[in-house]
Formats: C-alpha cells, sequence, structure tokens
C-alpha cells in the first residue's frame, strides 16, 4: 500500500525544513501497520488508504487564554517559522508511520505558558475540516512552565459527506507543578478517519488531566501515552466514546511511571449501538525505579444493540513490588435491574434506557475540564441515543 | 375506590414453581400484611406482580380494578396505579431523582406535579427527615439502608399511587428511620387513600404499619388470613404451626419438587 510520497508534499520546506524533510524520509521507510500487530489488533487499518489523501494545511481558529499564555500557529505552508521551536520536535528516525507523517507536514500550535502563571480562561483550538481526500496534520504542542495553570480544548470538526484524513499529534509538557488539562472533542463527520497520536510528560509534582469525548468520526483511533517523569507526578486520563451506525472508535493507552510515587487513573466509558464498534486497550507499565506508586484503570462498556461490538484489554506491565494498581473492565448491555427499577416507577422502558446510558456518561462528563461544556456534550449524547426520544 | 384482585396467581422461576396459588384481595385505605418465612414466596409475589423479568407466571390473574395487569409492560402497572417499594432499591450510578419523577408524573398526565416536583421533594423529604442534600444524588447511589428506604418512601409519597407494596420495608433499617417510613405510609393510607400490602417476616414492623388484615404465606400459598391478633399468634407460636399443616394437605410431585 503507498504511504504520501515526498514527490506529494507541497512546496513547504521552508518551515522547519530539515524536521520535515528527516520526518519524510522516514515516513517513506516506516512500515504500514497491519492488524497483526498487538498496538493495531482489531484496528480498520487495512481499509485505509494513503494515496487517496493529498496534504493541507489545517483550518484553525484558536480563542480565549487572554494574555497570560503565548500561542503560536505556525501553518505548514508558511513559509518561515521560528526556528528556536524546533527544539520542541521529536527525532524522527524512530517514530512510527502516522507520528512521522504528521512531523512531516505538521500545522504547528504551540501554547506556552511561562513559569508561575495561571491561564483563567481555557484555550479553545477550533480544527473545522472540509474537502474530500484532504489530508490533515495538526500539531498542538503544550507548553506549561512551572508551577504554571493551563486549559486547552481541541474540536475536530468535518461535515458527514468529507472523507478526509486527519492525522493529529499532541504533545503536552508539564514542568515541575504545572497543572494541564487537556479536553479533546471528536465531533467529526461520519466519513471522517482520525488517527491520533497524543504524548503527555509529567514533571515532578505536576498534575495532568487529559480528557476525550468521542462522537465522530468513521473510524477514528487515538493512542495516548501519558509519562511520568518527574517524582509525585499525577496524571489523569477520562474518556467518553459513543458510536453509532457504522462508525468505530479506538482508544490505545499508556500509563508509564518512570519515577517514585507518581499516581495515575484512567476512566474510559463507552457505548456502541447499531452495528458500531469500539476497542479498547490499555497498558499499566511501571519502572523499576518507580517505587511507590500508584496506578488505576477502568475501562467500562455498553452495548446498547445486539449488531454492536465493543473489545476491551487491560494489561499491566510492572517491574516492582511496591506499588498499588488496579484495573476493572466491563463489556455489556444495560444492567436490566437499572431499567426495572425506572419503569417500576412508571417510566417509559425507551426513556429509562436513555436515562440509564446518560447516568453511565455522567461520571465522565463531571471530570470534563470545562464545565459548559460538558452540559453541551450531554445534549450531543443524548441527541444520538437511537433509544428514548424524551419528551 | 381502588383494588388489587390476586386470584388463583401461580408463578415460577428458572422452572421451579415458587408461587402455588395466591389469594388476595386489598382496597383503598386497607393496610394488609403478608407474612411468611424465608423461601415462603413473599418476594417473588411482589416482583411477578409488578413484572420483574425472570418470574414466570404460570396461572392466576392480578386485577387492578378490574383490568388484569398481568397483560401490561411494568411501566403501564406503575402508570396504573401500583408501586412496589423495594427491599433492596437498585442503585443507578448517574441517573437523579428529579429526572425520574419527572418522568415518571409526565407519563400519569400530571404535568402541574412536574411544575411543582422540585417543592414537592422538599416538604416531602422534611416530611421524613430525609436530609435535603441527598436530593442531589444519583439514585440510591451512596445511601445507607436507611436512607434508601426513606428515598422509596418519598417517591411513594410523591407518586401517590392506588396500591403499594411493601417489600420487607424494614431490612437495613433503623429504628428512627423505620417509624419516619411506616408513618409515612400510614399517613397516606388516611390522605390519599392508599391501600398497603406490607411484605415482612417480622411482626415487629407491624407495631408501626397496622394491619387490618394478616396473611400467612407458606410454600407459595396463603395458609391462613384473620385480623391483626394473628400477627400476636404467629410471635408467639412461629411459622413451624402453618407449614405443618400446607406439607400434609399437599401431595402434588410439583409442588414438592419446587420446595
Amino acid at each position: 500500500m503507498p504511504v504520501l510520497t515526498p514527490d506529494m508534499v507541497r512546496s513547504t520546506g521552508n518551515s522547519w525544513s530539515d524536521v520535515r524533510s528527516s520526518a519524510l524520509a522516514r515516513a517513506s521507510a516506516a512500515p504500514f501497520p497491519t492488524t497483526d500487530l498487538e498496538h493495531w489488533r482489531y484496528s480498520r487499518i487495512d481499509e485505509l488508504d494513503l494515496a487517496r489523501f493529498v496534504p493541507t494545511d489545517t483550518p484553525s481558529t484558536i480563542t480565549g487564554g487572554g494574555s497570560d499564555a503565548v500561542v503560536t500557529h505556525v501553518p505548514a505552508s508558511a513559509a518561515t517559522a521560528d526556528a528556536s521551536l524546533a527544539r520542541l520536535f521529536p527525532a524522527a528516525d524512530e517514530l512510527e508511520l502516522f507520528a512521522a507523517l504528521n512531523l512531516a507536514h505538521m500545522d504547528v500550535i504551540v501554547v506556552s505558558v511561562p513559569a508561575n502563571k495561571v491561564v483563567a480562561e481555557p484555550i479553545v483550538v477550533t480544527h473545522r475540516l472540509a474537502g474530500a481526500g484532504q489530508a490533515f496534520f495538526p500539531r498542538l504542542i503544550v507548553e506549561a512552565g512551572r508551577n504554571s495553570e493551563v486549559t486547552v480544548v481541541e474540536r475536530f470538526v468535518s461535515a458527514d459527506d468529507d472523507v478526509l484524513l486527519a492525522v493529529p499529534a499532541l504533545d503536552v509538557r508539564a514542568d515541575q507543578a504545572a497543572r494541564v488539562r487537556y479536553l479533546g472533542i471528536n465531533e467529526l463527520g461520519t466519513s471522517s478517519w482520525l488517527i491520533g497520536e497524543q504524548l503527555s510528560t509529567g514533571q515532578r509534582d505536576s498534575d495532568t488531566l487529559l480528557a476525550t469525548v468521542a462522537l465522530g468520526g468513521d473510524y477514528a483511533r487515538v493512542s495516548t501515552a501519558a509519562r511520568l517523569t518527574g517524582q509525585g507526578g499525577n496524571t489523569r486520563q477520562v474518556a467518553l466514546y459513543f458510536a453509532g451506525g457504522e462508525q468505530m472508535h479506538d482508544f490505545r493507552t499508556l500509563q508509564e511511571h518512570v519515577s517514585p510515587r507518581t499516581t495515575s487513573d484512567l476512566l474510559f466509558k463507552g457505548a456502541v449501538q447499531d452495528t458500531a464498534k469500539s476497542v479498547y486497550t490499555g497498558l499499566i507499565k511501571i519502572h523499576k525505579d518507580a517505587k511507590g506508586s500508584a496506578a488505576f484503570q477502568t475501562n467500562r462498556n455498553l452495548t446498547l444493540s445486539h449488531g454492536a461490538w465493543a473489545e476491551s484489554v487491560p494489561n499491566l506491565d510492572i517491574e516492582t513490588n511496591d506499588v498499588k494498581c488496579s484495573h476493572a473492565s466491563t463489556v455489556g448491555p444495560i444492567d436490566e435491574d437499572q431499567l426495572f427499577y425506572l419503569e417500576s416507577r412508571g417510566v417509559r422502558p425507551d426513556v429509562a434506557q436513555r436515562l440509564v446510558v446518560l447516568g453511565f456518561f455522567d461520571e465522565v462528563l463531571a471530570q470534563l475540564p470545562v464545565g459548559e461544556l460538558a452540559t453541551s456534550l450531554r445534549a450531543q449524547v443524548s441527541r444520538k441515543l437511537a433509544i428514548g426520544d424524551a419528551s | 375506590m381502588s383494588t388489587l384482585e390476586i386470584r388463583e396467581l401461580t408463578a415460577e422461576v428458572a422452572g421451579k414453581p415458587i408461587l402455588n396459588g395466591i389469594d388476595l384481595t386489598i382496597s383503598s385505605g386497607e393496610v394488609h400484611a403478608v407474612m411468611g418465612p424465608n423461601g415462603a414466596g413473599k418476594s417473588t409475589l411482589s416482583a411477578v406482580v409488578m413484572g420483574k423479568p425472570g418470574y414466570k407466571v404460570t396461572g392466576g390473574q392480578v386485577l387492578l380494578d378490574g383490568v388484569d395487569i398481568l397483560k401490561l409492560p411494568t411501566w403501564e402497572r406503575a402508570v396504573a396505579g401500583l408501586h412496589l417499594v423495594m427491599q433492596y432499591p437498585t442503585e443507578v450510578p448517574g441517573v437523579m431523582l428529579d429526572a425520574v419523577l419527572g418522568e415518571a408524573l409526565r407519563d400519569r398526565g400530571r404535568a402541574d406535579d412536574v411544575a411543582r416536583l422540585d417543592s414537592m421533594l422538599r416538604s416531602e423529604a422534611a416530611r421524613i427527615n430525609f436530609d435535603e442534600k441527598f436530593l442531589e444524588r444519583a439514585l440510591n447511589v451512596d445511601l445507607s439502608g436507611g436512607e434508601k428506604k426513606r428515598n422509596e418512601t418519598l417517591q411513594l409519597a410523591v407518586l401517590k399511587p392506588k396500591i403499594v407494596i411493601l417489600d420487607e420495608l424494614d431490612s437495613g433499617l433503623d429504628v428512627d428511620a423505620l417509624r419516619d417510613c411506616a408513618r409515612r405510609v400510614m399517613d397516606a393510607t388516611r390522605e390519599d387513600n392508599l391501600g398497603a400490602l406490607v411484605i415482612t417476616h417480622y411482626s415487629k414492623l407491624l407495631e408501626e404499619l397496622r394491619p387490618s388484615r394478616v396473611h400467612i404465606l407458606v410454600k407459595g400459598r396463603i395458609v391462613e388470613s384473620g385480623g391483626p391478633e394473628l400477627a400476636d399468634v404467629l410471635e408467639r407460636d412461629g411459622y413451624a404451626a402453618f407449614s405443618s399443616g400446607v406439607e400434609s394437605d399437599d401431595v402434588s410431585g410439583d409442588y414438592l419438587a419446587g420446595l
């Protein structure tokens, strides 16, 4: 299967041309993934033909944040870019295909928060993607200085008709005692593909929240690695995903404890209806030196119709004894006793189901970093539910 | 004036007969107690009348004002005026009391009550010493046994059914909560003409919920009915005095297999 080739790249070599060209070389050399690989098992990667897509600038708008954060936006086609930002890019030689493709074609948004600054107002980055056959490669870097605080929301939006591809990258860097809250919202149309990579790195005593709400896409996959590289760091990951029709949501998570006394907590809750599918696979990895750490992982899935399918695969890889770890995973229909309880009060069965599903997701919605968004996202979930249109 | 009439009701669970012909009639304003030992079929009776999945009716009728409710889905039985206060109320994470009662009242066509639901909840909560903070919690989540039963009683008071079945109201309940809940039910029998079927295995409850009739359920059948004094006989003699009669009366192989 062909990948995006060098001649398909626009003449954009001017911005960080060295970074882009080495990434492009890596992308050409990297093997195309197959479902034989554990990381891509159950995925729909074999349906993807990269040759059908042409890279283009990502139309992004950025609002909020006030004057306390420095936001830099460099589109892929920009002639020049700040060379000093090149320090924020990974080395290309070890990257997997999609990470390399992003680096080669990236539109870069850097949110930099100086030390000790608290950015009170959330920064909202919205990518409005459009155009059949277009491929988008946004890279959002959140650089939070010592003891700073920031909330960033990233929205992916497209129309239902456009067969397009988004390959976003997220890079969160929380310096010592920094507090970073991120919320990614997938509101893509039902023909869009998304293959995203997220990395967060937390230094000593930092606190990061990576939240996801996925409602859109044809096939939407996000792979997240939350690394704790400084003592006492904490990271939390929460996700709400709800696929209908023939959609598929695919999540791969890694909670990686490198340093002592680090804590991580993950709660992913999903639902599938119609003939939709979802996959969750999560790994807790605790390195030998990460003594006194605690890691928790919970994945719960509701299958709302017989044709829907959800897979949940939790894994542990622990190299020290001095840890507290737990994982839990469930896949199944709505609890019959809960439905009976509501129906015995006189609630119609379809409305009862709707209440139970929305209640199931409330645990995640309550933890989203921007409360007002939670209300509208709850309404979107409610509209998408094929059952019980409540009065 | 409403009447719930249970006629010749038989039911099984997983192929085992549990109810072997129940006859009971209860009308508005009355309190009847159904007492029986563990395994007599008390909870099955309440589950079958309300239509809980997993229970199979094999014969008989349950008529509410002449309509056979066994043909109705659970929610329609509730809308028709039947209510079940559960022994172990189910936890429903993320689902709030006012959302459920709002839908339940809407289905009953009580738009005025939907509009004033919040004030109804607050005044009813005060009446049974149910802390208002619990109104903000998801249904039965993080509630103690006593709070769960107060929550059940609160719903009963707001929904105002014609007939309620109280399944072991006293289990998991301290003395204060039991008194608060029982008194509210008794008040409803006077104020709203509620008919109450009180299922219990323990006569202590009947000091607060005073029945006019007591029925003794043993092995899926009412073996004795009488006035409130029957509870005292039971207290003194135990269930054994009533059980022995059944076994000698009944020679059905099927019936014995269900024991």
